[in-house]
């Protein structure tokens, strides 16, 4: 046993931790990463990085189906599960290896082990429940993350009832698969499998899939999905579960009440997620939690001065590039940087990889014209872009929100062929506060899908030119 | 491209200031934050931070320089990979009046060609588009915001958090920076709190508006006292203990005979209309433990010297006690402010809305004075009168002066109409 004095303790070593270890580092702090599983964190082992692997194979196996519109000749096409998945294991132990050799290039010290709050200052390193170290640090970040959340009823077994985690380990391909959640992640696995061919139904409480993306992109997602041949349910709940030996059967009660009863092979649930706040050893200090989240100030402070909370386990949005930023944040304040401005919520971007792929970010209309805001809207459907065309890649549609007085880009919503890469765009213009003219001003190349993003602007002051 | 360093503003009115000290020499590299030299103004002396990484390539207004004016360049930052080279000679150092002699070393280019720039006028200020078009729909000035953004950046937050007031630096309200108590702290200085009464932020208020809105101009009169503190001495010596009079008694007699007789110092501004009163109601300035106060003697102008004695004796003792009546000192057409007894040679008051004129009378002193080209001692009193532009002309406040000065200087004027 151990102990060992640091200037910053991470506590987690997910995208919002090892990236805060490495700011710190950068910054001449002695610091100390504890993390209890992997490295990188659920983003990277058991979240973004491998669903994206597996999402690429569903996608290019969705494209070879229509070899034949651009003249290709397949013969033959089929895909090798197991091959897929360890790929995708592949792809998430070469990152989590890469972000070891950051740490180590960084002089971060890592420690393997569950760390645990004893005091202000000062940390538990537990392996096997066993204590290894006792580390003392002037500050301690919490970067501990979520975990899927449980639904009575839909408690996940391993077997029939599925978290992101099994399903993305797939040993069979189902045939018959019930998803309950059409968030990001339930929709991604949803897209996933019904592009490899399963029987894909997708339960949704409320009256839309993708509920946190603009109406209108829900609606039309929602319409490309049931073109592939998914069920989607909205205004539904899974009721009951009935598990035998081979499959589960389903009763889904919709908005009327009526139950219809359905066999799957397996279920995922994907009913949102709650923070990582228990068993840390919060209770020996003044940190205050709002159910499962950490509360922080917009510096991601606690309330008990020398620890910080940063990523999902301080709250939602729960994306791993606002933990990343939260983690440069929150290092920079503590080594007392000067002009750091707090995370602006609308400027964080969110990406759904399903196809169409989908990409937002600021305010949705709906949400916009609540506020208060008289708002412009422009639209533009990829059918009108070149580039488009081309691709083969013709579902899709780029919707921008402006605020009418002032000419503030309120939001961007997006729908289509890579889209999850043109959003950085409107996410540039809203950082530098860009109004309507300089998007106007900008030159964008011809051909590029970037072009509907510049045509979406001109739409929303009518001067649109390809529609 | 090599960067330049600008005179900064310690203030929003600072327009030139002192470069005090390098701290950093040419070569030295730096990043941002790092202290490079030392500015003074009259009032404070502050740390220049460098806003950007590089080399401090060349200096271009040297230590001990006065005058140099705001958002001049005063050194050259190189970047990776520039050299003094890089450094373009139409960059010339300009400043407020020229640098002290001898020390500068001023590129050749600079004396050579155009006389110096006016750079705030020319300055690039850092603003981000939407910034800028949501302050121009405000109608507010750039240049009086401060950014909060990258590199001193003007943003949304920024024009959002910006008030209207803020259009000219000089008129910043004072809620805009730190305020005392802030300020007190944040160097750590000693001070107790006491809350304002009702009192104190009435005369707060009501002068504040007053400085800000009334257009006050000045005019002072010297008096010779000889014949009025005659007359008084003559009077207090018959009085047998039944009153005791007092030069400010005379005084406010002189001031209501005078208005009498001139009434067009005796008036008030209305947007509409100008206020003319029939009768001069005199406010008198007393200090109180609370406070300023000021009581009324009303229609003074028909007062004998004993009666506005006995008033204002009562009125002030009264006053100090909080024991007036609102009507007592609310109304009044003219005030008097008096801080002789003091020994305050001359003042200039605040005018006390809405009337439009106040006399502040100083100390009788006795000077040497020159009549019929001999010199001899006389008792001079100095009087201010503040006046509303608005309302009251130079000449009219002057014509006023001339018939208060003589009621003064010849006090038996005062018990002839």
């Amino acid at each position: 046993m151990t102990e060992q004095n640091y200037d910053l303790i991470v506590v987690g070593g997910g995208p919002g931790g090892y990236v805060a270890a490495i700011r710190a580092a950068q910054l001449g702090m002695t610091v100390a990463q504890v993390e209890a599983r992997h490295l990188g964190g659920v983003c990277l082992n058991w979240g973004c990085i491998p669903t994206k692997a597996l999402l690429r194979v569903s996608e290019l196996y969705h494209t070879m189906k229509r070899a034949s519109e651009f003249g290709l000749e397949v013969k033959d096409l089929s895909f090798d599960l197991q091959k897929i998945v360890q790929r995708s294991r592949d792809v998430a132990s070469q990152l989590s290896k890469g972000v070891q050799g950051l740490l180590k290039k960084n002089k971060v010290t890592v420690i393997d082990g569950y760390g645990k709050l004893l005091g202000k200052g000062k940390l538990r390193v537990e392996q096997d429940g066993k204590e290894i170290a006792t580390l003392t640090g002037k500050h301690i970040i919490l970067a501990t993350g979520a975990r899927s959340r449980v639904l009575p009823g839909l408690e996940p077994d391993g077997q029939f009832v599925w978290t992101a985690k099994e399903a993305m380990i797939p040993e069979k391909m189902p045939e018959r698969l019930l998803v309950v959640g059409s968030g990001a992640i339930g929709i991604e696995f949803a897209s996933f499998y019904r592009m490899l061919g399963a029987e894909v139904t997708v339960v949704e409480l409320m009256d839309r899939i993708l509920p946190v993306e603009d109406a209108e992109i829900s609606a039309f997602v929602r319409k490309e999905l049931e073109k592939q041949g998914m069920k989607i349910l909205t205004e539904s709940k899974v009721a009951k579960l009935d598990k035998s030996k081979t499959n589960v059967k389903a009763a889904i009660e919709g908005k009327d009440g009526k139950t219809q009863e359905d066999v799957f092979d397996h279920v995922i649930s994907a009913v949102g997620i709650v923070g990582n706040v228990d068993n840390i050893g919060l209770e020996n200090t003044n940190v205050k939690t709002d159910r499962t989240h950490i509360v922080t100030n917009e510096w991601c402070a606690t309330d008990e001065p020398g620890i910080y909370a940063i990523g999902d386990v301080a709250g939602p949005p729960w994306l791993a590039h606002k933990a990343s930023h939260e983690g440069v944040l929150c290092v920079e304040k503590i080594a007392g940087l000067k002009g750091l401005h707090p995370i602006d919520p609308l400027s964080i971007p969110g990406c759904t990889y399903c196809t169409p792929q989908v990409a937002s970010v600021g305010l949705t209309e709906e949400k916009a014209r609540s506020a208060g805001y008289s708002v412009k809207v422009g639209r533009f459907p990829s059918i009108g872009n070149g580039k488009a065309i081309a691709m083969g890649e013709t579902n899709g549609l780029v919707k921008t929100i402006f605020d009418a007085k002032t000419g503030e880009l309120l939001g961007a919503h997006m729908a289509g062929a890579e889209v999850t890469e043109l959003i950085q765009g409107f996410g540039i213009a809203r950082t530098l506060e860009t109004t309507e003219q300089e998007l106007m001003h900008t030159v964008f190349a011809h051909p590029t899908l970037s072009e509907m993003m510049h045509e979406s602007v001109l739409a929303a002051y009518g001067r649109a030119i390809h529609v | 491209m090599p960067i330049k360093v600008l005179m900064p503003a310690l203030s929003p009115t600072m327009t030139e200031g002192t470069l005090a000290k390098w701290i950093r020499t040419e070569g030295d590299a730096v990043t941002s934050g790092d202290v490079i030299a030392e500015i003074e103004t009259d009032k404070a002396t502050m740390e220049v931070e460098a806003v950007d990484e590089g080399t401090l390539g060349k200096i271009l207004v040297p230590e001990g320089t006065q005058g140099v004016a705001v958002n001049a360049p005063i050194a050259v930052l190189l970047e990776e990979g520039e050299s003094a080279e890089d450094i373009k000679p139409e960059d010339p150092p300009v400043s407020a009046s020229a640098p002290v002699e001898g020390t500068a070393e001023a590129p050749e280019a600079a004396s050579s060609s155009a006389p110096p720039v006016p750079v705030e006028k020319g300055a690039r200020i850092k603003a981000s588009p939407l910034a800028r078009r949501m302050a121009g729909q405000k109608g507010l000035d750039l240049s009086a915001i401060k950014g909060s953004g990258p590199g001193g950046r003007i943003v949304k937050a920024d024009v959002e958090n910006a008030r209207p007031g803020a259009k000219t630096p000089a008129s910043a309200p004072a809620g805009s920076g730190p305020n005392a108590q802030q300020l007190a702290d944040l160097l750590g200085m000693a001070y107790d709190l006491e809350p304002n009464s009702g009192v104190r932020k009435t005369i707060a208020r009501r002068l504040q508006e007053s400085k800000q809105i009334v257009p006050h101009f000045y005019l002072t009169v010297e008096c010779r006292l000889d014949a009025l503190l005659a007359a008084r001495k003559d009077l207090n010596d018959r009085a047998d203990g039944a009153y005791k009079l007092s030069v400010n008694d005379f005084v406010l007699m002189a001031c209501a005979k005078a208005l009498k007789a001139y009434p067009d110092a005796n008036v008030a501004w209305t947007d509409d209309n100008l206020v003319r009163y029939k009768h001069a109601d005199i406010s008198v300035a007393v200090a109180t433990p609370n406070g300023l106060i000021t009581p009324i003697v009303k229609a003074a102008e028909e007062k004998t010297i004993f009666g506005i004695s006995k008033e204002v004796k009562d009125l002030a003792r009264r006053a100090r006690d909080g024991k007036l009546r609102p009507e007592e000192f609310q109304g009044g057409t003219f005030s008097l402010s008096n801080l002789g007894m003091f020994g305050v040679k001359e003042f200039s008051a605040i005018i006390n809305p809405p009337q439009a004129c106040i006399l502040a009378v100083g100390a009788g002193a006795q000077v040497p004075v020159v009549n019929d080209g001999r010199i001899e001692v006389a008792t001079v009193m100095n009087c201010t009168l503040s006046v509303d532009h608005r309302a009251v002309d130079g000449a009219v406040g002057a014509e006023f002066l001339q018939i208060f000065k003589r009621l003064i200087e010849n006090p038996t004027g005062l018990f002839v109409e």
